[in-house]
């Protein structure tokens, strides 16, 4: 019997861009209530691994397993499971044609079918959730970095999804921006939302996670529990790049 | 009688007696630049618009590839013709072409629509394809994260701005066509400029009646530019925007309160 939990299921995959294989026999899973974090330096592949996840990237093997279906089989429909696999960016890519308010109302209205009232019930939902309710007529443009990941943060909430992945949230943002996006980030989590979270944010990730992946060339080169990873790091590899995080 | 008067008398002998004449024409001109313009964009937005559809080789079947493969070649050579001949060619091609091979005798709206349009619809697809380009590939990301279709993430995301950041081409299109429905005299449109080589060549006053036409094109012009340049800063929208109370109580914050930001 499967297991009811298990949301996702990564075996064996593989992404490689011409020659180049960035991905290597990634194994792991996904469970409700997990927060997992993906640590590594720059260019171990830890992006391309969670937009492999949402296939934004299409993997070269492997597979991805969602309740038990390959979303990888081309029979698959990627939007309808992009629905319930959220993702939240770097870069934030709010639309930037559109409102606070309409960037939240969009997912529900147009792609999950919900009627505007409901729809728009559920943005304001959100946007409270993320203190952003009062800018709801602003652009994009109009706002601050923290700001604006905190509206792609309610954005991807109104889809209710089952996972959210956050792809460096804080990366582009000023430092004194960061805290209210981790806070958000660490709300959610205390909430039980399943969480992948690609971050350098080392004291969070440590703080926040159930679990820790720590990539390396590729591969995952260790992963346990945050005790183990940050308090127990077994490998030469992950110990030397925890070294160069002080006060963890 | 004509030949002795001076050049002010000329100009003013010409709007007295075909003044009307000289509006009808500008307003031939007005009407055909705007409704190819109109026409031409529809045009143009339809051809972009499938030219950046993504073609997806592990998912698409086999005939959908292959069936837009070959409306992509389709829509490449009308580009490229159409870019690369001249209007007043087009338009003799196309008028005589049309009576000679399928015997349709076009009207003299149908063929200045037809020529127009379709000329302005392959300078458009260009820009069009362009502007779609240009908008930041993360928008598309963004888009589909939530889970929408390409079709849902155009409609909905991509062309807003695609379309915004060509308005300035579609201006600048409308403006050519102002001023190339000269061209079409040649297949006896009776637009302004016709209409000069009529009065010119009826009384010998080139000199004369080209200065009124002159002016006549540039006021058209102008005013379209000043439109064009309004139009675009109503879509850009207030950079100021008001903070919100969502409990609905009306306690709306604005003006000195609201945080706001120069435009770009």
């Amino acid at each position: 019997m499967e297991n009811d939990n298990k949301i996702l299921e990564i075996s064996h995959l593989v992404k490689s861009f011409g020659n180049h294989e960035v991905l290597r026999d990634i194994d792991f899973s996904v469970n409700k209530g997990d927060v997992i974090s993906i640590i590594g330096a720059s260019g171990s592949g830890k992006s391309t691994m969670l937009r492999c996840i949402n296939l934004l990237e299409i993997p070269t093997g492997g597979s991805i397993l969602y309740h038990g279906e390959d979303i990888t089989d081309p029979k698959m429909s990627i939007p309808t499971y992009r629905e319930k696999v959220g993702m939240v960016f770097q870069n934030f890519n709010l639309f930037n044609n559109l409102t606070v308010l309409e960037n939240c109302m969009i997912g529900p209205e147009k792609v999950a079918k919900k009627s505007k009232e409901t729809a728009r019930e559920l943005a304001l939902k959100f946007l409270e959730k993320v203190g952003m309710e009062q800018y709801i007529n602003a652009k994009p443009r109009q706002l601050s970095g923290g700001q604006k990941q905190r509206v792609a943060i309610a954005r991807a909430l109104a889809m209710k999804p089952e996972v959210l992945l956050f792809d460096e949230p804080t990366s582009a943002l000023d430092p004194q921006m960061v805290g209210e996006v981790l806070n958000v980030m660490s709300a959610l989590a205390a909430e039980g939302m399943t969480m992948l979270i690609v971050t350098h944010e080392m004291a969070f990730a440590k703080d926040i996670s159930s679990h820790v992946i720590f990539m390396a060339d590729g591969v995952i080169e260790e992963e346990g529990t945050s005790e183990d990873i940050f308090g127990n790091p077994r490998k030469e590899k992950t110990k030397e790049f925890l070294s160069r995080f002080r006060n963890l | 009688m004509i030949s002795q008067m001076n050049f002010l008398e000329r100009i003013i002998y010409l709007l007295q007696n075909y003044g009307t004449s000289f509006l009808k024409g500008a307003g031939t001109t007005l009407v055909i630049a705007v409704v190819s313009t109109f026409i031409g964009c529809i045009i143009g937005f339809a051809v972009g618009i499938v030219q950046t559809i993504p073609v997806n080789t592990g998912r698409d079947s086999l005939l959908k590839r292959v069936l837009l493969r070959i409306v992509k070649i389709f829509l490449r050579i009308y580009v490229e013709v159409f870019r690369g001949t001249p209007m007043i060619v087009q338009a003799v091609f196309i008028y005589y072409g049309a009576a000679q091979l399928f015997n349709i005798q076009f009207g003299m709206w149908t063929s200045a629509f037809f020529v127009v349009s379709i000329n302005t619809g392959a300078y458009m697809a260009e820009s069009v394809r362009g502007g779609i380009i240009s908008v930041d590939p993360g928008q598309m990301e963004g888009a589909k994260a939530i889970g929408m279709t390409h079709f849902q993430a155009m409609l909905h995301v991509i062309i807003p701005q695609a379309f915004r950041n060509i308005i300035p081409q579609i201006g600048n299109n409308f403006i050519i066509n102002i001023k190339d429905t000269s061209v079409l005299s040649i297949i006896s449109i009776v637009d302004l400029f016709f209409v000069h080589k009529s009065v010119a060549g009826a009384l010998y006053t080139y000199f004369e009646s080209a200065t009124i036409v002159m002016a006549m094109y540039l006021v058209m012009t102008l005013v379209s530019s000043r439109l064009l340049l309004l139009w675009e800063k109503k879509l850009d929208g207030d950079d100021n925007y008001e903070l919100v109370d969502t409990m609905g109580v009306g306690r709306q914050f604005g003006g000195t309160d609201a945080p706001t930001r120069e435009g770009r």
